[in-house]
């Protein structure tokens, strides 16, 4: 049974474990053993992308010894996912077992989809669901297609959330706008990042759906701070918790 | 002021935010269709890349191949090197002509030399012609966009500047009564004037021509009337031969506002009869970039504007809250390589959503450049102390997995205890229009040892 080094970004370990046994489950249920590296922290990110690459560098290099050794490395984040495939090799170029970690390391439903090869979900999900495309795992990972580029459309955190019986997808005005986050964005530019999350929220509501979903928890994260500071009854999941069957 | 309280101070009247993201975004849909009219697209956007690289490359031997084709058609090619050169160029030879008025057809170069103001000191009277660059410069403000200069006026705002300057009626905003005041009024400027000053879009090495595109055609007026043209361009406006026009017409207008063509695409080769043809080709910081593997394919940009009208924050957060006369993403990148003490806060505006990178016709990568020039600008030193002393914390903290999961209980387990008062103050900007998360009591890796040691499968 081919192995897969779990890759739990840190706010998702800390704050969302849902999300986490989530993915436990849809990747052993897919017919993979799944191993947890206990050392792991985070990616290095949010020192990355403030331009820190000295306080990044570290970072990487723990990622490349703590998960070189995994037939896979699967994480429920488009963002960190990107991070490593796309960004680390400032950090790794070169380095012995880098380029195997890149090309075996994936976004969950990107795995799901292409390499465990999902083709159907058992449980059903009778609701309206609006799904948020977090702009990393869009553009970086390019897990659809997005709106500016002149190409087939495809997603597929799309596809698989169709395979569930009952799901209604909502149509978004703005197919593909983002959210806000933004990692440190969402406090230095905090005026505009509270109005692109309200933005994206309204533009959810006024499809009709009860349920915002996303491949990246940080982006709902923001977004479901700002509905619950307002009180809103939209709700948000991951798209792992919707997937693995867990209640709304 | 720095971006981040400009956008909050534009943000702070809700309704106009709210129409300047939804009038912009109009013009990104209208772009979208005629892009997707057109399966070729990717296809153009490859070749406009690969053409723009190559003359980059070369650029050097192109320059002096457009002087000498230029001069062979009787033009008069004068180089700049930085802004000021360029003022002083322009004022010379207005000088040498006598030049009292001068009409301006648009130009983003003379806006980043601030050409306006200097002219104005030494005693010539400077007319902007595009309706847009006409509005704000009779509001006293600098354009907001690069395209849509005065996108960010109201038909209301533009009904009292005219008022105020122009004598309409009071209170009118009908858009066909004010464009028509302001055509009866450029009308006037465009008799009177002694030379006229155009931008360029593209300038032509193999045969020496320029190309200036407008939906007005106040370019055509300005340098039909008055003897003397003048064309400023920057040195990256060169494209090697006269049919990768095609590639670049086709792309820019329907990047630009989704129209086919601009509804004047106008070809300059050498003055007309009896006239005098100047271009100003301008560096001012542009070969600095190209000597930078880094950043050098911003030099491919043709001013479309797409940048602008997809990005989410500049939508939000309006042109002026940029502070430089490129806004948006591209404006975010060439800003700090002109200036990095002043405009090392614009690679920061930005949420890195990649947008502006998918939609740029000339496939500049501008979200990676903004990362590159985060990086850039933190070992320039250009990073507050606060950031970089927490991520540093951050770094120290994940660097020792004991640690970071002690960190975690601890706030896990104290934040949920502390007053509100404690937890939401001017401190925590997170946490002014938004709640934390519901800290849970175990971690995901606590969770996940607990239901294996139980041994089962599922924990809901
Ligand atoms: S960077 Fe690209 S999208 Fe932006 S103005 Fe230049 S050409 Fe247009």
């Amino acid at each position: 049974m081919p192995t897969v080094g779990l890759f739990i970004p840190c706010y998702i370990d800390q704050l969302y474990p849902r999300v986490g046994l989530a993915t436990v489950d849809l990747l052993e249920r897919a017919g993979f053993r799944v191993e947890y590296p206990e050392d792991q922290t985070c990616c290095g990110q949010p020192m990355a992308n403030t331009g820190c690459t000295a306080e990044a560098r570290p970072l990487a290099e723990r990622f490349l010894t703590l998960f070189g050794g995994f037939d896979y490395v699967v994480a429920p984040s488009g963002s960190c996912v990107a991070m490593v495939r796309c960004h680390y090799d400032e950090y790794l170029a070169g380095r012995p077992g880098f380029d195997e970690l890149k090309a075996k390391t994936f976004e969950l439903c990107e795995f799901l989809v292409d390499v465990a090869g999902v083709a159907q979900i058992s449980h059903r999900f009778p609701h309206r669901v609006g799904l948020h495309q977090s702009c990393h795992g869009l553009r970086e990972l390019r897990l659809a297609q997005s709106s500016e580029l002149v190409a087939p459309a495809y997603g597929k955190a799309q596809q698989l959330l169709q395979l569930l019986d009952g799901i209604e997808l909502v149509t978004l005005a703005r197919p593909d706008e983002c959210c806000g986050f933004g990692g440190t964005f969402a406090v230095a530019e905090e005026a505009v990042s509270c109005m692109m999350g309200e933005d994206r929220i309204h533009d959810h509501e006024t499809a009709g759906a009860e349920i915002m979903t996303a491949n990246d928890m940080s982006c709902l994260m923001h977004m479901a701070g700002l509905i619950r500071r307002q009180k809103k009854s939209l709700r948000v999941m991951h798209i792992a918790e919707i997937l693995a069957g867990y209640p709304v | 002021m720095s971006h981040a309280p400009l956008a909050a101070q534009f943000i702070a009247d809700r309704p106009r935010a709210t129409w300047h993201d939804q009038t912009l975004w109009f013009v990104r849909s209208k772009r979208d269709k005629a892009a997707q009219a057109l399966p070729e697209w990717e296809e153009l956007r490859e070749c406009a890349a690969a053409i723009k690289a190559h003359t980059v490359a070369h650029l050097a031997d192109y320059l002096e191949q457009f002087e000498r084709a230029a001069t062979n058609r009787g033009a008069t090619v004068h180089w700049a090197r930085d802004a000021a050169e360029h003022n002083e160029i322009v004022l010379r030879l207005l000088q040498q002509h006598q030049v009292r008025r001068l009409v301006k057809s648009k130009s983003m170069l003379t806006e980043e030399c601030h050409l306006n103001p200097y002219l104005e000191r030494h005693g010539i009277e400077v007319v902007d012609t595009d309706l847009g660059e006409r509005i704000v410069q009779l509001a006293g403000e600098a354009p907001s966009h690069i395209v849509l200069p005065a996108i960010h006026k109201k038909k209301e705002d533009v009904g009292r500047i005219f008022h105020e300057h122009l004598g309409t009626a009071a209170g009118a905003t009908d858009p066909n009564y004010l464009a028509e005041a302001a055509r009866h009024h450029l009308r006037q400027k465009f008799l009177q004037a002694d030379a006229g000053l155009t931008g360029v879009n593209f300038a032509v090495a193999e045969t020496g021509g320029i190309v200036v595109c407008t939906n007005e055609g106040n370019a055509d007026l300005g340098t039909s009337l008055p003897r003397v043209h003048i064309a400023s361009m920057g040195i990256e406006k060169l494209i090697p031969r006269a049919q990768d026009l095609g590639v670049f017409v086709r792309l820019l207008a329907r990047s630009a506002t989704g129209q086919p063509i601009t509804a004047y695409t106008s070809h300059f080769h050498g003055p007309r009869p009896g006239g005098e043809l100047h271009l100003v080709l301008v560096d001012n910081g542009r070969t600095a970039i190209l000597g930078n593997d880094e950043f050098r394919r911003s030099l491919n940009c043709i001013r479309c504007g797409a940048c602008m009208n997809t990005c989410p924050v500049y939508r939000r957060s309006g042109g002026h809250s940029y502070q430089t006369s490129v806004p948006g993403p591209i404006g975010s990148i060439l800003a700090p390589a002109r200036d990095p003490q002043t405009h090392y806060d614009l690679p920061q505006a930005c949420s890195l959503c990649g947008s502006c990178s998918d939609v740029c016709p000339v496939k500049i990568d501008l979200h990676h450049q903004l990362l590159s020039w985060r990086r850039e600008l933190a070992q320039l030193g250009f990073l507050s102390a606060s950031k970089r002393l927490g991520m540093q914390a951050m770094s120290f903290v994940f660097q020792r997995p004991g640690l970071y999961r002690t960190a975690g209980r601890v706030a896990r387990w104290l934040v949920p205890k502390l007053p509100r008062a404690l937890v939401y103050n001017r401190f925590n900007p997170w946490g002014r229009q938004r709640e934390l998360p519901e800290f849970p009591r175990q971690s995901f890796r606590e969770q996940l040892a607990a239901r294996r040691r139980r041994g089962q499968s599922h924990e809901r």
